[in-house]
């Protein structure tokens, strides 16, 4: 329930810069996927709205309202951690209501909101028990209840996912989507994992080396990446990268998303089989072309795999294809 | 009992063999104790006498009842009393200081961090004996001779308690500081609600050490308790030898030494459970 604003955010340890500048206005309500590898700064920057990381320079606004210097607390955030860091030696019940005891809420509201949280979560049968005896998925949600129970106007996530196993990962992503939906609070999520980010956001910052390389919904940043960076972050398996002299064009790298190529008898380009990895629904055939350059194509499971060393030609419809500057910039 | 040809698991003669030793081993460490209390359960004219007596005479309450209510200089009730407030002071001061100079450095920025952190530790390099002499100068100085704050003050802080928690608090996760402040806490809230419940197993632990420390101190109640009423119970045995040609009061002696013993036995024993119980359901 309320609007983030970021102006020219900077913030550097030292003498090393992090971040160098990010801008972006999030509208109340909005899911916003902060993505990027480790060390591309998305967490510092998390950490510049929640309050824990002092702002270099730039402005953090939350609902309008400058907050550069207001604690924590005061800033209407709630934050959900990567290990979640519940207190150990509290009950699923006293660590939501912990920051409800700090603000003085009267002790009949906060059991009324706690218990609340607990039934939107599937926690009830839990509220007595202390986080060590719960499961990973369990934890996640007291965490996620202890964020919920304050009714922040923003909440923020730190790689809540990246210590559950993979199928739980595919369920959490899926409820705290809904739950945002739900409460219609506004999200900030930071995570590595580019599924995450295409299946969460309602928009998306691509960050790479302390930069937001784009902003944007995530079919359009998938469509339409505005660098080579972000074509080979986002999607999976990543874009085919070569040198356009490959394919006697010289305008700089030439950019294919693995769907888009076809093996075929004639075509653009010659390449010798490698390795086929069949998924079941799919194929990823794996090929080397004459300079060496590695190309992944992704075929229905229903066509014929090649065999490994054969010598097959690679097709594509030129609308797909992606150029960029040698400096990593879209043409 | 399956068979394993571990170390610790030998069967038949093995085992009685290890059994047979570790009895030896600790009836041998036992007799001087055992000694003792046979001492004071018998006339002192018995233990004069050659040869010692090793099994326990019919004295036992009315010697135990003699050194409680009278002693030789002081009654040893007011001794093992004067202890029990030197060890506890010095245990909880010890504690409560320690954790928060801890607390103070791992948790906060201030200029000069490293340099009291450092400084804390230089104290552990300085033996008591160095510094006792200037210390009983300034406890003299501010009239704490015979008194309780005399006995316990000079011992409360402690670089080996403040380093332990040091390290015990860093390896607590920086984002449950975090959370807490997300959540509204002030510093000393997350102290005291947070960071103090986590440690109480190290606490419990400490407190064992420190309390028997405390309750073993020596030279320190010798120098400054001149008055027979603020002795303690370690060095009032001491005191209970005659200077000079009286003969020493063996049964009374022995008597209080055995029950200068007991509680110290008590507190590790009773302080075991908690602590047995603190290493089983290990948190973070």
């Amino acid at each position: 329930m309320a609007t983030v604003t970021l102006k020219n955010l900077k913030k550097s340890f030292g003498k090393t810069d992090v971040i160098h500048g990010v801008d972006i206005d999030i509208q109340d309500g909005e899911f916003i996927v902060i993505v990027g590898p480790s060390g591309c700064g998305k967490s510092t920057l998390l950490r510049m709205v929640a309050g824990l990381e002092t702002v270099t320079s730039g402005e953090v606004q939350i609902d309008g309202k400058t907050v550069n210097d207001v604690e924590p607390m005061d800033r209407d955030i709630a934050m959900v951690f990567q290990n979640y860091a519940l207190y150990p030696h509290m009950s699923v019940f006293d660590n939501m209501a912990y920051g409800l005891k700090i603000a003085r809420v009267g002790k009949p509201e906060i059991a009324e909101r706690v218990q609340n949280a607990a039934k939107l979560l599937q926690l009830e049968p839990y509220l007595q028990r202390k986080p060590r005896e719960l499961s990973g998925g369990q934890r996640q949600r007291v965490a996620m209840g202890r964020a919920i129970v304050r009714k922040p106007a923003v909440f923020l996530f730190d790689e809540p996912l990246s210590n559950l196993d993979a199928k739980l990962r595919v369920q959490m992503r899926l409820e705290i989507k809904a739950l945002q939906r739900e409460l219609g609070v506004t999200a900030l999520y930071v995570t590595h994992d580019q599924v995450e980010a295409m299946t969460m956001a309602d928009r998306m910052i691509v960050m790479n080396g302390g930069v937001a390389d784009q902003i944007g919904k995530p079919l359009e940043v998938y469509a339409d990446p505005a660098t080579e960076f972000v074509a080979g972050f986002i999607g999976s398996p990543p874009t085919n990268f070569f040198d356009g002299a490959l394919i006697g064009d010289q305008s700089g790298r030439i950019g294919v998303r693995p769907e888009h190529i076809r093996l075929s008898d004639t075509g653009i380009l010659q390449a010798t089989v490698g390795y086929a990895e069949a998924l079941g629904a799919e194929t990823l055939v794996h090929l080397r072309a004459e300079d060496g350059s590695q190309i992944t194509v992704r075929q229905d499971a229903a066509l014929p795999i090649p065999s490994e060393g054969e010598t097959r030609a690679l097709t594509w419809d030129t609308a797909h294809v992606m150029r960029f500057h040698e400096n990593g910039v879209r043409l | 009992m399956a068979d394993r040809d571990g170390m610790v698991e030998k069967r038949g003669a093995g085992l009685w063999l290890t059994h047979l030793g570790l009895i030896i081993g600790i009836a041998f460490i036992f007799f001087p104790i055992w000694l003792a209390f046979v001492a004071s359960t018998v006339e002192q004219q018995d233990i004069v006498r050659p040869p010692m007596p090793l099994l326990p005479g019919g004295h036992l309450i009315e010697n135990y009842t003699r050194a409680l209510t009278a002693g030789i200089n002081a009654p040893v009730a007011t001794m093992l009393f004067n202890s029990m407030v030197m060890a506890l002071g010095i245990a909880f001061g010890k504690i409560a200081i320690s954790l928060l100079s801890a607390f103070a450095i791992v948790y906060f920025r201030f200029p000069g961090r490293q340099v009291f952190f450092w400084l804390i530790f230089l104290t552990l390099m300085l033996p008591v004996e160095v510094r006792i002499v200037p210390t009983f100068e300034v406890i003299a100085n501010f009239g704490m001779l015979n008194s309780y704050s005399g006995l316990i003050l000079p011992l409360v802080a402690s670089a080996t308690a403040t380093f332990l928690f040091r390290q015990f608090f860093m390896t607590v996760p920086d984002e449950l500081a975090e959370a807490a402040r997300v959540d509204g806490a002030s510093p000393m809230r997350f102290f005291f609600d947070i960071l103090l419940p986590m440690s109480r197993t190290n606490i419990a632990a400490l407190f064992v050490i420190l309390f028997i420390y405390g309750w073993n101190q020596y030279l320190w109640p010798l120098l400054i308790t001149t008055d027979p009423e603020m002795n303690t119970i370690v060095m009032g045995i001491k005191q209970m030898f005659p200077s000079g040609d009286d003969f020493a009061h063996w049964p009374t002696i022995m008597a209080t030494s055995i029950l200068a013993m007991v509680p110290p036995v008590l507190v590790v024993i009773g302080m075991q459970k908690l602590f047995i119980r603190g290493l089983v359901e290990s948190e973070k």
